[in-house]
C-alpha cells in the first residue's frame, strides 16, 4: 500500500483531496434556517418553556398570544391536550434532525459501499446488487416505508432503519455509475499495475472520488427523508406519540382544523416546509459547487 | 426487436422475482409472521391454525413456493377488517384512485407544460426564475401540508369546497390539486429542459432561418417534439400517482387505494398492506416495461443499442 504512493506520483488533477469550496455565494438564508433548527434541536431542553409531552386539560386549544383568548404563557398556543405548541415545535426539531440526518447517513453509507462494490467488482456482485436496486426502486418509497413500518412497528430508531432501507438504492445507482467511469481512468489502472489490492483501490482511489457525489445526493435526500418521516408520522406509523414529531402534530391538529384551530396544522407544516426548502436550496448549491457532472440531474 | 423485447421482459420478470423475495423475506425475518397474519388478540390455537394454513411449519423454500402459488392465483389473502379478499377490496377502490390520478394529471400538465415552455423561451429571465421558484416549492411542500392549508382556506374560511369525501365534481378539486402540485413541478422542469434541447436543434434553427415568426417556430416545430419525453413521464407518473396518493387520500378521506392502505395501517390489517405493496410494485415494473418497449418500437436507436 505504501509502495504505491511512493512509486506512483499522481497528477494533481486526480488528487484525492476534495476540491476547495469558495463560500462566497453560500445561500445564506437556508443556512441560517437550518442552523436555527439545529440549534433548537440541540438546546431543546433549555429553550422550550414547557414540557412538550405534558399538558393541562384545563388549557386546551389556546390560540397564539396575538389572537383573542391567547396569552403570553403559551406563545404559540396549546393543542388538544393542552400541551404548549412552541415547546413541541422545538422538541420536534430534534426528532426531524435526528431522524433526517441519521437516516440520510445510514442510507448513504450502505448505498455508497454497495455502489462501489457493484461498480468496481462487476460480475455477479454487480448483477446481484443492481437487480435488488432496480427492484426496490420500483416500489413507491412511501408505500414501501409503510409496509416496513407495519412489520417492525413504530419507534424513532425503527423509522431511521426503514428510511435507510428505502433510500440506499438512490445512492447505489449514482455511485455505481461514477465508479464505472472512474475504473477506466489512468490513476486506477496505475494502481492496479502497482499491485494494489482491490480493497485498497476501492478504499484509497475510488471512495475519495465518489464522496462528493454522495454528499451532494445526501443533502438533496435530506428533504425527501424529512417529508417521508413526517408523512409516516402523519399516517400513524412513524414516531409514536406522545413524542413531539412535526408530522404527528399535523395529524393531531387535523381534527381541530374544521373549527378553525389553524395554528395546530399551519405552524408544524411551516416548520417542515422551511426545513425541506432549505435543505433543497443548500443541496442545489452544493451540487453546482462540488459536482459538475450532477448539474444535469 | 424480438430479442430486445425478450431481454427487457426477462429483466422485468427478474425484478418481480426480487420484489416477491424481498416482501417474503421481510415478513419472515422480522419475527413470527403469524403474529402479523392473525388478528390482534388471537388465541394460541388460532396462531397454530395460521401456522398450519400458511405452511409456516414447513421449510422456507416451500413457504416461498406456497406464497408465489397463491399470488399467481390472485389470492392476496383475506382482509381482517372487511372479511373479504384483499384483491376484491383493491379492485373496488382502484377506479376512485384512477379518477383522482387523471384529474390531478390533467391539472399538473395544464400548469406544468405552459410554465415549462415559458421558462425555456425566456431562459435566464424573469419567467425562468419564477418557474424555478415554483418548481422548488412544488418539490418542497409536502402534499399533506398543501392539503390541510387548502381545507383551511377553501372549506373552513371560505366555505366553497367540501373538506372530505367523494361524490360531486367539487369533491375532487382539492385532492387533485394537492396531488398534482408536486407533479406539476416535475413536469415543468422536464418541459423546460426538453424544450431547451429542441430549441437548440438544427431543424428549429432552420425554421428560424426561413424567417418563420417566433410563435410559429415554438408552436409548430419545437412544441410537438419537446412534448414526447413529457408525455412519457406523464404516463409513468399516472401509475405513480395511484400509488403515492396515500397521504392526500387520507387528508381528504378520498375512498381510493391510498385510503385503503391507511385503513390497513390503522386497523392493523396486514394482508391489505402487503397486497397494496405487491400491486404497487408490479404496476410500476409493468409500466416501465411498456414504456421501454414502446420507445424501442418508435426509435430504432434504442433497440439496436446493447
Amino acid at each position: 500500500m505504501s509502495m504505491s504512493s511512493e512509486t506512483i506520483v499522481l497528477p494533481p488533477s486526480v488528487s484525492s483531496r476534495p476540491a476547495a469550496i469558495g463560500l462566497g455565494d453560500l445561500p445564506i438564508i437556508p443556512v441560517i434556517i437550518l442552523a436555527t433548527i439545529a440549534f433548537m434541536a440541540i438546546f431543546a431542553d433549555v429553550l422550550a418553556p414547557h414540557n412538550p409531552e405534558v399538558g393541562s386539560l384545563t388549557a386546551r386549544f389556546h390560540p397564539p398570544f396575538w389572537q383573542a383568548g391567547g396569552n403570553i404563557d403559551h406563545l404559540l398556543g396549546t393543542d388538544q391536550l393542552g400541551r404548549d405548541v412552541l415547546s413541541r415545535l422545538i422538541f420536534g426539531a430534534r426528532v426531524s434532525m435526528v431522524v433526517g440526518f441519521t437516516a440520510v447517513i445510514f442510507a448513504g453509507v450502505v448505498g455508497t459501499v454497495l455502489g462501489i462494490l457493484a461498480g468496481y467488482l462487476g460480475g455477479w456482485v454487480d448483477q446481484l446488487i443492481m437487480r435488488i436496486t432496480d427492484a426496490w426502486l420500483a416500489l413507491p418509497a412511501l408505500t414501501f416505508a409503510i409496509f416496513l413500518a407495519a412489520i417492525v412497528g413504530p419507534s424513532m430508531w425503527n423509522i431511521v432503519i426503514i428510511l435507510g432501507l428505502v433510500y440506499w438504492t438512490r445512492y447505489a445507482r449514482v455511485v455505481r455509475g461514477e465508479v464505472l467511469s472512474l475504473k477506466e481512468r489512468e490513476f486506477v489502472r496505475l494502481a492496479i499495475v502497482a499491485g494494489c489490492s482491490k480493497m485498497t483501490i476501492m478504499r484509497r482511489h475510488i471512495l475519495p472520488n465518489v464522496v462528493n457525489s454522495a454528499i451532494v445526493l445526501a443533502t438533496l435526500m435530506l428533504g425527501v427523508v424529512i417529508v417521508t418521516e413526517a408523512s409516516l408520522s402523519f399516517l400513524g406509523v412513524g414516531v409514536p406519540p406522545p413524542q413531539p414529531a412535526w408530522g404527528l402534530m399535523l395529524s393531531d391538529g387535523k381534527q381541530g382544523l374544521m373549527v378553525g384551530y389553524w395554528w395546530l396544522t399551519v405552524l408544524p407544516g411551516c416548520c417542515i416546509m422551511l426545513m425541506v426548502l432549505s435543505a433543497n436550496l443548500l443541496g442545489d448549491w452544493l451540487r453546482v459547487k462540488l459536482d459538475p457532472q450532477l448539474r444535469q440531474l | 426487436m424480438r430479442q430486445f423485447v425478450a431481454r427487457r421482459l426477462g429483466y422485468s420478470l427478474l425484478s418481480l422475482l426480487v420484489l416477491s423475495l424481498t416482501i417474503f423475506f421481510f415478513v419472515r425475518v422480522t419475527g413470527d409472521p403469524a403474529a402479523l397474519l392473525v388478528e390482534p388478540g388471537a388465541s394460541d390455537e388460532d396462531i397454530a391454525a395460521i401456522h398450519h394454513k400458511f405452511g409456516l411449519d414447513q421449510p422456507l423454500w416451500a413457504q416461498y413456493g406456497l406464497f408465489m402459488m397463491s399470488l399467481a392465483r390472485g389470492d392476496f389473502g383475506q382482509s381482517f377488517y372487511y372479511q373479504t379478499p384483499v384483491l376484491d377490496l383493491y379492485l373496488d377502490r382502484l377506479p376512485n384512485s384512477l379518477l383522482l390520478a387523471l384529474v390531478a394529471m390533467a391539472f399538473s400538465l395544464l400548469v406544468g407544460i405552459p410554465t415549462g415552455i415559458l421558462a425555456a423561451v425566456r431562459v435566464g429571465r424573469f419567467w425562468d426564475s419564477a418557474g424555478k421558484l415554483f418548481a422548488l416549492l412544488g418539490l418542497s411542500l409536502p402534499s399533506f401540508f398543501v392539503g390541510l392549508v387548502l381545507i383551511l382556506v377553501f372549506s373552513v374560511y371560505l366555505g366553497w369546497l367540501p373538506s372530505s369525501g367523494s361524490g360531486g365534481v367539487l369533491h375532487i378539486l382539492m385532492p387533485a390539486f394537492a396531488l398534482g402540485w408536486y407533479f406539476a413541478a416535475a413536469h415543468m422542469r422536464l418541459t423546460r429542459s426538453s424544450m431547451l434541447e429542441v430549441l437548440g436543434s438544427e431543424y428549429v434553427k432552420l425554421a428560424r432561418l426561413k424567417g418563420l415568426p417566433q410563435s410559429w417556430v415554438i408552436g409548430k416545430h419545437a412544441f410537438k417534439n419537446a412534448l414526447i419525453p413529457v408525455v412519457t413521464l406523464a404516463g409513468i407518473n399516472l401509475v405513480l400517482m395511484i400509488n403515492v396518493a396515500v397521504v392526500v387520500e387520507t387528508v381528504f378521506a378520498w375512498p381510493g387505494v391510498g385510503r385503503l392502505l391507511y385503513e390497513g395501517i390503522s386497523f392493523r390489517d396486514f394482508p391489505v398492506v402487503q397486497g397494496i405493496v405487491i400491486m404497487g410494485g408490479t404496476m410500476i415494473v409493468v409500466v416501465n416495461l411498456v414504456v421501454d418497449v414502446v420507445y424501442a418500437v418508435i426509435d430504432p436507436r434504442i433497440r439496436l443499442e446493447k
